[in-house]
């Protein structure tokens, strides 16, 4: 809710787990990974329904006029009427409802009222500044926080433990928007080291022809270094913003499954037949936790797609999140079904693959 | 500061990252500004009305006739050359200026600009209705407005409406003229290219549009076929930043030219910085209170007036608005034909007292304000709350998104509201007509002027309204607003308090950037940078 | 690790013997005495204990605020507008000339009742879904968790939004916003618990003695739930806060003139450049309450529910 990722453990993670299941090598397993497709699907259609429904009814019960934001306070009456008549407000509800959820099936988003595009066109402009930013941000989070958490298993009960520990309730413990401010003004305008807000120098943007969206990516691609290393500087802090929180997340929660492991009689083998320290941390029971460490990553990167609306704001990133919001306060509501498809989409599935990896890999859950 | 808590942990994220990076000043051509335009939603201007829409059009796209942005009473040819207008008064007949060419290279002929106009009334979308109130339809503009060579257009219209009237609407940003070879190229389902010119450009102005991403950025390009003066600077590049304390970071950056959204504070200290200049213009846009003639309070005309007494018009303007603002109170801005400077109000509590007394309410009442949540409002809101507090009116403040407060005002739900209104083209009618002109008052009411918003039921002045559109003297037409503005001020359940002033602030080497009265008069041809 | 108290050698008398005792005579006193040795292990966590204060210290800001507060957090006097911190103000003043301290002080008080209404509102919600659906199992479980799973895919800010912007503006409908979007968790993880007892033989038997389900699920099943319940909900206290101050940040939370921590930031923030105090000294505020309640909610889980943070 904070633009972090949810403190829950996996069981935040999706459909339940429940059941009875046996141990079913080969052709049982297959089988089985059918059925369970087969059942989350559709449990899946029904999740997206409910969404659907949600979304759209908060959409009317909006104290916003709808046609407003279409034709503006000036409009004359028969104006109003004819574009009120054109959106179909004068349907009854479940009419309207109908209608949408039929053209979606026909791959028909509508179009946006407030960019005058296809929100489907709108979500492909938008979806990959935030892509970039979250993929960023949960690299760097991986790539430090998994680290920490191991040491501070390793070193449970000593000073790096201590030190990850309060490292990791700080993040859970700052409003990002005011570390936004406060690392705009220090590290952008008093010490000069990173990119002012937006994605790029204001100047360069207008020059730069998106291919991916990821200008990063594009900018590699197109062999310009000078776009490269200013998109570099302009993403830094936001993404390490964002990094620091999923990092505290993912650091606690490697270090609670490496606990658990590092319990284990398997590792004592190893140790008393001579096996190196760092191979049985790192190989051994590193190893062996990346199963559900992976749910907890694909969770936390999950969140982070969803379009942080503050740090976006924060930072004049032009992602989902604002999109998102900026439709919903003008009862744009094509964009914001469209939008809350997206997210909820992307949300599901990511969950779904991280739940199906765990049921089809992990020896604990097949038991 | 203890900032170096969370410096820490940057610290050690950025300690990865591995260049320094010198941030170099804006490109020597081009103007990059720091500028809020979400409010764009369509680029036709055929069917733009909002304020940032309003300064693309005037821009990139040129009409028939424009005013002098230092006397707008005075009126020039821009795409027509001279204009004729019958005895009649009915019939207004156009000479094109020759050798005038779009950006595409075709050249602009009557038959462009016929089609122009016949486009926005055919369309019929939000700002049409300022050529339609000409007695223009869909079914008879084809022959009312014509091209009768390449170079004369007729304009007819169905009463003696005073000339002024007539002209000055034509300065509208609905009165552009568009390619009409170009768009029609576009045109799909019959839509005279509207799809197509949403998001595109078929214009012969000084700039031409390079690209709109929709919640980044709008970005110009000199026109090189420009008939007039060719803009000083190759490129200007607009960024959307929503943020007033990120327009400001990268204004004193160097990283923007220009920053057009900064609040009163932060202009203050704008003023302080050598690298900086404020550049300022009066706009057509005047901040009022409503009050819902509906409220059994409100409609007694004595605490009308008494609330009028209840402002702190020179605090706020000072202090709150700090240079955003004048002092202001007849419906008609400064700069338009007979608007008139009084101010006969003040903050005078026992004056109001009084007055509250008369009415039979010394013990005051309870009333709602609605206002949007954003920072100046708020905060006039609350001057307002403690100044009426004074004479025991509580208010009680509804604050609202921008649009959710006016779908409530649109619904007259409201008891007190506080507003801007801009004036839609550049003649006094544009305010008369909102503020003294109520054709139906009743809730099905079509015409939903501001008097109709506040259920103020004014036959009469509603007719005089009318009325003082034939006037074709423009002195004796100017008299009659100033009445009129007399006898709002009087009555009426306006509370008009200010006159906005826009302020951009730039940096130290843009030179003659100039605004214009309205916001489709901020130029930007003329603008040099060293 | 707890020393082992067996209440042999040397059996403390009065209120400490009767709550360490082994042999406890009631069920008050069995409970009790398991209290006093959680608030023991409690007691030696001195980073939870720092949260403990820093939460006690809050209730006593927002309790005691009119004594406190040394100006009146909502008039300002406008002339002494944005200064620095000094012996009369020792935060400075914001941009309507009042004293940032006693705004701080009060703003207590809107933190406390944000987390507070939260807290009473989304918890039993999340109770009552899980454990019905857990209990039951089923078609009521499938609509349930369907229901749950849901409000879980949606995008959480973006979903509290679109109440605020439903409902209007303003702190009481920020919380039933935030309320609405977080009880899905406690669902989630009351039902989880409900599963692990559901089967057991209590269960069974007093099903067997003719207990209704009303009263197995509100009497049996649900305080089963409570101790992690509460581990949980303290834990998201924190984001709680920082929800309700992004709400306040984005204009949908609180309103002006009302000193609550979020909107004096976004107050604050177009003054960041000059005067850096206005915004900072809230967000420092949010982030030490924070902090705070996070550190409260760790050691309770610790003592409450270790099993789930791996924490020995």
């Amino acid at each position: 809710m904070t633009e972090r990722a949810e403190q829950g453990g996996p069981e935040t993670a999706s459909p339940s787990r429940s059941g009875a299941r046996q141990a079913s090598p080969g052709r049982v397993r297959l089988k089985r990974a059918g059925l369970l497709l087969l059942r989350t699907f559709g449990s899946l259609a029904v999740t997206f329904l409910g969404l659907l429904i949600i979304t759209f009814l908060i959409g009317r019960v909006l104290p916003i006029d709808p046609v407003l934001a279409a034709v503006g306070d000036r409009a004359p009456a028969d104006v109003y009427d004819r574009v009120y008549h054109e959106m179909g407000l004068h349907l009854p509800l479940y009419q309207q409802f109908f209608d949408y959820v039929v053209k979606i099936f026909q791959g028909d988003f509508g179009t946006s009222v407030l960019t005058s595009r296809p929100v489907l066109d709108d979500i492909v402009r938008v979806f990959p500044a935030t892509l970039e930013l979250a993929t960023i941000a949960t690299i760097l989070g991986v790539l430090l926080g998994v680290p920490m958490g191991v040491l501070a298993a390793v070193h449970r009960g000593r000073w790096p433990d201590h030190c990850v520990r309060v490292l990791g309730l700080f993040g859970y413990s700052l409003p990002v928007f005011w570390l936004g401010l406060v690392g705009l003004l220090l590290f952008y305008m008093k010490l000069d080291w990173v990119g002012g807000p937006g994605r790029l120098d204001a100047a360069m943007e207008d020059f730069f022809e998106p291919v991916t969206g990821l200008i990063l990516v594009d900018a590699l691609l197109q062999g310009d270094m000078e776009v490269f290393w200013n998109a570099v500087s302009h993403i830094t802090l936001p993404a390490a913003l964002l990094a620091y929180f999923s990092l505290a997340y993912i650091a606690r929660m490697t270090r609670s499954f490496m606990l658990e492991q590092l319990a284990q009689e398997y590792v004592l083998t190893a140790r008393v037949k001579g096996v190196s320290e760092a191979r049985v941390i790192w190989r051994h029971a590193l190893g062996n936790v990346m199963v559900p460490l992976i749910t907890v990553i694909a969770l936390s990167y999950a969140h982070l797609l969803e379009g942080s609306v503050l740090t976006e704001t924060v930072f004049a990133w032009p992602g989902l999140g604002s999109y998102i919001t900026s439709s919903l306060l003008n009862a744009d509501m094509n964009a914001v079904l469209g939008g809350t498809i997206i997210v909820g989409g992307v949300f599901i599935g990511i969950n779904l693959l991280s739940d199906l990896l765990y049921r089809l890999f992990d020896p604990r859950a097949r038991r | 500061m203890r900032n170096y808590l969370a410096g820490a942990a940057l610290g050690t994220v950025l300690a990865m990252t591995p260049y320094g990076l010198a941030l170099a000043d804006t490109p020597k051509d081009t103007l990059v500004m720091a500028f809020a335009i979400d409010d764009i939603i369509s680029l036709d201007p055929g069917e733009a009305f909002e304020i940032s829409t309003g300064e693309y059009t005037g821009n990139t796209y040129d009409r028939l006739v424009a005013f002098d942005i230092k006397d707008v009473s005075k009126l020039r040819g821009t795409l027509a050359e001279s204009w004729t207008v019958s005895d009649d008064a009915l019939t207004y007949t156009f000479k094109m200026r020759k050798g005038v060419k779009f950006v595409s290279g075709n050249p602009v002929t009557a038959e462009d600009a016929a089609f122009s106009l016949q486009r926005a009334v055919i369309l019929n979308k939000s700002p049409a209705f300022i050529l339609t109130q000409f007695g223009l339809t869909p079914d008879n503009v084809k022959d009312k407005v014509k091209a009768v060579d390449a170079e004369t257009l007729v304009f007819q219209v169905d009463k003696p409406y005073a000339p002024s009237f007539v002209l000055n609407c034509l300065t509208a940003t609905v009165a552009s003229v568009v390619d009409k070879v170009e768009v029609l190229k576009h045109e799909k389902n019959g839509d005279l290219g509207n799809e197509w010119l949403k998001t595109n450009y078929a214009g012969s102005g000084a700039y031409a549009l390079r690209q709109w991403k929709p919640g980044e950025s709008l970005s110009l390009v000199a026109n090189e076929n420009y008939w007039g003066e060719k803009p000083k600077l190759k490129r200007v590049l607009i960024r959307q930043v929503k943020e007033s304390a990120s327009q400001q970071l990268l204004l004193e950056k160097g990283d923007v030219d220009i920053a057009r959204n900064l609040e009163a504070d932060q202009l203050k200290t704008a003023k302080g910085n050598a690298n900086l200049h404020l550049v300022s213009a009066p706009k057509g846009t005047v901040w009022y209170v409503g009050l819902n003639q509906k409220n059994q309070y409100l409609q007694k005309p004595e605490v009308r007036k008494a609330l009028k007494y209840l402002v702190d018009y020179d605090g706020i303007a000072n202090v709150i608005m700090a240079g955003r603002a004048t002092k202001h109170q007849t419906f008609l801005p400064n700069g338009f034909l007979g608007a008139s400077n009084e101010t006969p109000y003040s903050l005078d509590v026992a004056k109001a007292k009084d007055l509250l007394k008369q009415a039979g309410l010394e013990n005051g009442f309870k009333a709602t304000i609605d206002t949007r949540n954003v920072t100046m409002t708020t905060q006039i809101a609350q001057s307002l709350q403690s100044t009426f507090a004074q004479a025991g009116v509580q208010l009680e403040i509804i604050p609202g998104d921008g649009k959710q407060v006016l779908t409530k005002y649109r619904a007259r739900n409201h008891d007190i509201t506080m507003f801007q209104w801009g004036a839609d083209y550049q003649d006094p009618h544009t305010n008369a007509e909102t503020f003294a002109s109520n054709p139906d008052n009743s809730d099905e009411g079509k015409v939903k002027t501001l008097a109709w918003r506040n259920a103020w039921d004014i036959p009469d002045l509603t007719k005089t309204t009318a009325a003082n559109l034939m006037e074709r003297d423009a002195a004796k037409r100017a008299a009659v607003y100033q009445d009129l503005q007399k006898t709002i001020l009087e009555n009426s359940p306006f509370i008009i308090m200010f006159q906005e002033t826009e302020v951009a602030v730039a940096r130290k080497n843009v030179k003659n950037l100039v605004l214009g009265p309205s916001f489709d008069t901020n130029l930007y041809a003329g603008v040099s940078k060293d | 690790m707890n020393k082992p108290m067996t209440g042999t050698a040397t059996a403390p008398q009065g209120l400490r013997g009767w709550l360490r005792t082994d042999t406890p005579q009631s069920r008050f006193q069995a409970r009790m005495g398991r209290l006093w040795f959680g608030w023991l292990t409690f007691r030696r966590n001195r980073l939870a204990m720092l949260g403990l204060s820093i939460v006690l210290l809050l209730c006593a800001v927002a309790l005691f605020a009119p004594l406190l507060a040394p100006y009146n957090p909502v008039q300002g006097v406008l002339n002494d507008r944005l200064q620095a911190g000094s012996a009369a103000h020792w935060f400075g003043t914001d941009n309507m000339g009042r004293d940032i301290l006693s705004r701080l002080i009060y703003g207590a008080r809107y933190t406390l009742m944000v987390v507070v209404l939260v807290a009473i509102t989304a918890a039993p919600i999340g109770l009552l879904v899980g454990t019905v659906a857990g209990y039951f199992g089923g078609w009521v479980d499938t609509a349930l968790m369907r229901v749950t799973d849901i409000f879980l895919a949606f995008p959480k800010l973006i979903l509290a939004l679109a109440f605020v912007a439903a409902l209007g503006p303003g702190l009481e409908n920020a919380v039933l916003a935030i309320a609405l979007t977080s009880w899905p968790p406690y669902a989630r993880l009351a039902r989880a618990e409900t599963l692990t007892v559901r089967k057991a033989d209590y269960i069974a038997a007093a099903r067997l003695q003719g207990l209704s389900h009303a009263r197995l699920i509100v009497g049996h099943i649900m305080p089963m739930c409570t101790s992690s319940l509460i581990v949980r909900v303290t834990l998201d206290m924190a984001g709680i806060i920082l929800t309700a101050a992004g709400l306040g940040f984005l204009g949908l939370g609180a309103q002006p003139p009302l000193p609550e921590w979020g909107a004096m930031i976004s107050e604050g923030r177009q003054f960041l450049l000059n005067q850096w105090w206005v915004a900072t000294v809230p967000g420092l505020a949010i982030f030490v309450v924070s902090l705070g309640f996070n550190l409260l909610g760790d050691g309770l889980r610790d003592v409450l529910d270790p099993r789930a943070g791996g924490n020995g």
